[in-house]
């Protein structure tokens, strides 16, 4: 189903934890709501399931206005950082719980929700489990069977509240993977609330950055990337290197050297160059930007290596093929092949 | 868990933390010193009484009668404690009101008095001529001098035992699971039934095990209140020291011998009950 929401906007005791945020989420879409602690995603959230409501603005369901409506009348699946499981139930009384307490003319028989428990044990790869309790079960388990038990309902919108937060490393990957087929299979439309950029990225078709109670950018994992809209989407999203320069003449200027890179249609004026350390290209001679090795580091398939660029009284990291060897205290110049101009005002 | 349980009775367990010898050997030597010493005392003395004069002595109706009493009103009494401790526990640990700390710290009063303030309270409170028992006199109720009067007394001295028994259980209740039941259709009344109290079944069973346990051997607070007319609200405890008085020992050791029995037996079943809950459910989730 689809979800709109409309000019919320949240205040705790007059705190506002978001302010004034407009979001459309398509139907059968998995998107993702990114953005550090206090950016008001889980809040988001929240509002969206009901759990919060909002001090100003709509939340819609389709074309019917969910904001009136309490938690148990949206019918939407919710999932939470510590799987919130009852742990004086098995997996499949976990599950059928939905189903169970509904009231008798909409409850299905006995038989069907058992039926139906057990096959959604099955998608989420949990046969035979279905007698244990939640101490019973690893970390991953336990979130499977939360996402399980959302699913039995046949929500309106699934919403997952750092859904991985929880677990380690290789269990979050695998359960990532896992997410977007099931997603695939089900078609659900998801909500999913992420500190962690690699999971927003790898997982949603769209990915919601969030800052400070308001949405910085929307768009897929590529736009985000790739052509981020403003600094702070620029400096959450993948690594990034900040340079003060000016643009004069339609060419970037650092320390009174031009560093060889045309910025045709930029107006004159100081201005913050933003790359990504592994956009750039080694010069040779004096050209580009210039810097003193101080360390690198050998990261899986890349060499990091940090420089002092004593023009910029700053230090950057640049990313290079592992075969490029360095010594400290050596002079490496280059220059970035993708990068963006943000000015001070904006 | 389960991986311990096969070694239940390897009795030195390899472990990080020292001192298992010296702490158990302590432990033994004051359970033997406080408790089992006086108690093994007491079963020796009736079994010096032979079974036939010890099976006359038990059952004799006057005794049969103080049992049932102690024991019902005990159990009565307990299980009012459990409802209205369970509430009383739920509102100190979810709400935020004026005077929260002094009602938290009243809960604590009926620890802390003399039982016999209590009792002597209670009575003039439900006495025909008193407050509360005048009120009542005109409709026939009668509270002070009646076993009723007793279970007021044992509701009174072991409230605190359930309160504090399952208030630390609700505190670490997530919020979130109740917030899962109401994402998944759950009313109010059902999240109560459903998801709450089960969790807190274990805790609540404690509860009551504690209050029945001092509401069995409670004795300052019931004597004043009770009346203690023989057959109708005599409790066992008082029937004790009553045969004490008489210099009848052997009567006095059998009643105290069955109280014994009864009492270890229910706390045991209730003992057992918990645990296989525990290890059904588990701690944390």
């Amino acid at each position: 189903m689809e979800v709109r929401v409309q000019n919320i906007r949240k205040e705790f005791s007059r705190f506002p934890a978001l302010n004034d945020v407009s979001l459309d989420i398509r139907s059968g879409e998995l998107i993702a709501l990114l953005g550090p602690s206090g950016s008001g995603k889980t809040t988001l959230l929240r509002l969206i399931a009901g759990l919060e409501s909002p001090t100003d603005g709509t939340v819609y369901f389709g074309n019917e206005d969910a904001s009136r409506k309490t938690v148990q009348q949206r019918n939407i699946g919710f999932v939470f950082q510590h799987y919130a499981l009852f742990r004086h139930m098995t997996v499949l009384d976990n599950v059928s719980f939905g189903l169970t307490i509904r009231p008798a003319s909409r409850r299905p028989a006995k038989a069907e929700i058992r039926k139906r428990a057990l096959e959604l044990l099955d998608l989420v790869q949990l046969t035979g489990l279905e007698k244990r309790y939640p101490a019973q079960l690893s970390g991953g388990q336990r979130q499977r069977v939360a996402l399980a038990r959302a699913m039995a309902v046949e929500p309106n919108v699934l919403l997952l509240d750092e859904p991985f937060g929880a677990l380690d490393a290789q269990v979050r990957k695998e359960l990532r993977r896992w997410l977007r087929e099931i997603h695939d299979r089900t078609g659900h439309t998801t909500v999913f609330v992420t500190h962690d950029q690699d999971e927003a990225l790898e997982l949603a078709d769209r990915v919601v950055v969030m800052s400070k109670g308001k949405i910085e950018q929307i768009g897929t994992p590529d736009e985000i990337y790739d052509t981020p809209n403003s600094p702070f989407v620029f400096g959450f999203i993948g690594q990034s290197n900040i340079l003060p320069v000016k643009v004069e003449n339609g060419q970037l200027v650092l320390d009174g050297q031009p560093i060889g890179v045309s910025a045709q249609g930029e107006k004159d004026g100081p201005a913050q160059l933003y790359f990504r350390p592994h956009d750039i290209e080694l010069l040779d001679g004096a050209s580009g930007i210039s810097g003193t090795v101080t360390v690198t580091r050998r990261v899986a398939g890349t060499r990091h290596v940090e420089l002092d660029v004593s023009a910029a009284k700053s230090k950057v990291e640049i990313e290079l093929p592992p075969e490029k060897v360095t010594s400290d205290h050596s002079r490496l110049s280059f220059r970035p092949t993708r990068w963006k101009l943000f000015r001070e005002t904006a | 868990m389960t991986a311990r349980t096969a070694s239940l009775w390897q009795f030195r367990q390899p472990s990080v933390i020292p001192g298992f010898g010296l702490a158990l050997g302590v432990t033994l030597s004051w359970l033997i010193l406080i408790i089992l010493i006086p108690l093994s005392g007491l079963a020796w003395r009736s079994s010096a009484l032979g079974w036939s004069t010890f099976w006359t002595l038990a059952t004799d109706t006057r005794t049969v009668n103080a049992l049932r009493i102690s024991f019902g009103t005990a159990f009565l009494a307990a299980l009012v404690n459990v409802i209205f401790g369970v509430i009383l526990a739920w509102v100190l640990v979810r709400y935020r009101f004026p005077g929260k700390r002094i009602i938290d710290a009243m809960v604590d009063l009926p620890f802390a008095l003399p039982t016999a303030v209590a009792g002597i309270a209670l009575t003039a409170l439900y006495a025909p001529n008193g407050w509360i028992g005048s009120l009542l006199t005109p409709f026939g109720i009668k509270i002070a001098f009646t076993p009723i009067g007793i279970v007021f007394a044992l509701v009174f001295v072991g409230l605190p035992f359930v309160v504090r028994t399952v208030q630390p259980i609700m505190e670490e209740i997530d919020k979130e699971v109740e917030e899962a039941a109401a994402t998944l259709g759950a009313n109010r009344f059902q999240t109560i039934r459903r998801v709450l109290l089960p969790g807190l079944a274990p805790a609540v069973l404690t509860g009551f095990a504690l209050a029945f346990a001092r509401g069995v051997g409670e004795y300052g607070s019931v004597i004043f209140i009770a009346g203690n007319l023989p057959y109708v609200s005599e409790i066992a405890p008082l029937l004790i020291v009553i045969r004490l008085e008489e210099f009848n020992y052997p009567a006095a050791t059998a009643i105290a011998a069955v109280m014994l029995i009864i009492s270890f037996a229910m706390l045991l079943i209730i003992n057992t009950i918990q645990a296989w809950s525990r290890r059904r459910y588990g701690y944390g989730a």
